[in-house]
């Protein structure tokens, strides 16, 4: 540093007196962040690892026993793929998978329905009207503690074994949560913006189809969001206790064969649906949403 | 007459006094500043005013009616924050009144009245300087831009009173500068009673032509909850403008101002320094008309 200092004035350039080499500092953790690239390719690795991993473990245990069932070669997945999805069955002339699939979303779908039906009404009233609060949040936070798998078996008995204890365990285990969820989203509507729409003539249903509502949806789709994995699990849990069809009942069914090469495909289908799910709401929510997403963005 | 009448007013919290003896009478057109030290309740007397809040005790009455236990449109409110609606539009922030009132049951208009009504909004959008900004959302406007908004849309009702609670503290102080002409000239040209509560002593005496100082008269060292806070100073500002002007058809938002200098002789105008005002009155108004400002052993005792 003095060297550079004390150079004389007449040179300039000063290259003759060799700047020290600014100490290499090697930046925190926290503070390197991989670039675009960097973070696709990191993302594919853990993929990548696994299904490694099971190919190597399932040649290994195949090579010692060509019987093995529990880790089923790629070809006897295709095989299975191609028997359930696209073979219609020899008893009933379906093609199993895409009947699984209809009957699973037709209950998922109706139980996410009506709860977001549910959430959205008494989310509504509970979060705005003090009256409606005072009576139903006990309730509601009440039975969203019990654990809805434990009743079950009383929607079976009350519901009969047909599809409608099935939608109705969905509904109970999501609408709860959603509702409370929905509600505090409406509780914290500043009173700014409440007591302003009462200065420009709302009324208390003007106030709700005007202000609360439309700032109530984003959440509600937040909501619906999360809900998603509750759902699924008691959809599968439903089909694979009582159930004729659906893609819980066929992995319950076919693990009585030790049929690894079904199972696998369904849970990855299912995975696949599920990860669907959560992306169109996603997307959705900023299409039709794009107030809640705007926040310090040009248009 | 008086616009704003306040006899008596009383307000507790859980028991301890924040407002006590508040009296108060306020003649049309007047534009009131409310300043005083945080917590002096000066928040609270505006938050009765719009009966967001109820007074343990006293009235409050515009116009000679007590006012509605609501908020009713006959007072018209700008916040400091959040006082727009962050899912509508510039245009149909605006268009929300006209909205309200043209359809009790959804409280939307559709088709031809939309379209009336989102040309009836055309003419504030271009005064307030939006008309660029009408299809974005409060979240895409700067904080100056959603506070011309929001006191644009708080005018849309023709309020007989208009509150304004801090409605520049968040603001820069060139965008508070701007604002503060814009406000002006709305009042002038709208001829309304306001009432601003503010922190900033200097923007009370630049806007206001009266002014409330909020304070506590009595104090118990051992118990600083024991006495609310009261009118304390009440100062009345001279200013040529300060009457409300003969009313021009159609002033200009532009140049109001001087159009203002040409009517009053040599007119001060609204950004000129504070000193080149006069007091008219300085007046300590103590609870009971006396004159003493000094902590006064309790009539009433502790609570």
């Amino acid at each position: 540093m003095t060297a550079t200092l004390s150079g004389s004035p007449g040179k300039a350039g000063g290259d003759a007196v060799p700047r020290p080499k600014p100490p290499r500092r090697r930046l925190r953790l926290i503070n390197r962040k991989p670039g675009r690239g960097a973070v696709v390719i990191l993302g594919v690795i853990p993929f990548l690892l696994i299904v490694g991993g099971y190919l190597v473990a399932s040649a290994l245990r195949r090579a010692e026993n060509p019987q093995d069932k529990l880790m089923p070669s790629l070809e006897a997945m295709g095989r299975a793929i191609v028997q359930y999805a696209f073979t219609p069955d020899v008893r009933s002339g379906d093609l199993i998978l895409w009947a699984d699939t209809a009957a699973s979303l037709t209950r998922l779908g109706g139980g996410l329905a009506i709860a977001a039906t549910i959430a959205l009404v008494l989310g509504i009233a509970i979060g705005f009207l003090p009256h409606a609060r005072a009576t139903l949040a006990p309730v509601v936070a009440a039975i969203s503690l019990i654990p809805p798998l434990s009743i079950l078996p009383i929607l079976f008995i009350i519901f009969g074994l047909g599809e409608t204890a099935k939608v109705a365990l969905i509904v109970i285990g999501i609408a709860p949560i959603m509702t409370r969820s929905v509600a505090r989203a409406v509780a914290e509507i500043p009173q700014e913006q409440i007591v302003k729409a009462e200065t420009l003539g709302a009324s208390t249903w003007q106030l709700v189809t005007r202000v609360i509502l439309p700032q109530a949806l984003p959440h509600l789709v937040t909501a619906t969001r999360l809900a998603l994995g509750p759902a699924w699990i008691f959809l599968i849990s439903a089909e694979a206790i009582q159930a004729t069809s659906g893609l819980g009942y066929q992995i319950f069914l076919v693990r009585r064969y030790l049929a690894m090469d079904v199972i696998l495909p369904y849970v990855a289908w299912i995975t696949i649906l599920a990860y669907s799910f959560d992306l169109a709401l996603r997307v959705l929510s900023a299409r039709a949403f794009r107030w809640a997403n705007s926040a310090g963005r040009g248009l | 007459m008086s616009a704003v009448t306040v006899e008596n007013l009383f307000m507790e919290y859980d028991g301890n006094p924040v407002l006590e003896r508040v009296n108060l009478a306020v003649a049309h057109g007047t534009f009131t500043a409310i300043v005083g030290a945080s917590g002096c309740g000066k928040s609270t007397f505006l938050r009765l005013l719009l009966s967001q809040e109820r007074p343990t005790r006293g009235a409050i009455r515009i116009d000679g009616e007590p006012v509605a236990a609501e908020p009713t449109p006959d007072r018209g409110i700008v916040f400091q924050r959040y006082s727009v609606f962050p899912h509508l539009t510039v245009t149909e922030n605006l268009m929300l009144p006209a909205e309200l009132a043209g359809s009790r049951l959804f409280g939307r208009l559709f088709l031809g009245s939309r379209r009336r009504a989102r040309e009836g909004v055309t003419n504030t959008l271009q005064r307030i300087g939006l008309w660029a900004a009408r299809d974005r959302y409060p979240a895409q406007l700067s904080g100056g831009m959603q506070q011309r908004l929001a006191i644009a849309q708080a005018l849309l009702m023709k309020p007989k009173v208009l509150l304004l609670d801090e409605p520049f503290g968040a603001l820069d102080p060139g965008i508070r500068a701007d604002m503060h002409a814009i406000l002006l000239e709305l009042w002038r040209e709208e001829n309304m009673t306001v009432f601003m509560v503010t922190h900033d002593i200097g923007e009370a005496f630049k806007l206001a032509t009266r002014v409330l100082v909020f304070d506590k008269v009595r104090h118990d060292p051992d118990f600083p909850e024991a006495y609310g806070s009261t009118i304390t100073y009440d100062l009345a500002l001279t200013r040529k403008d300060a009457a409300p002007p003969p009313r021009l058809l159609n002033p200009p938002l532009e140049g109001g101002s001087k159009a203002q200098s040409a009517f009053g002789e040599g007119a001060a105008v609204a950004d000129g320094p504070p000193p080149s005002r006069t007091l008219l009155a300085q007046s300590p108004t103590s609870p009971r008309g006396g004159g003493s400002m000094e902590p006064r052993s309790s009539r009433q005792g502790a609570h």
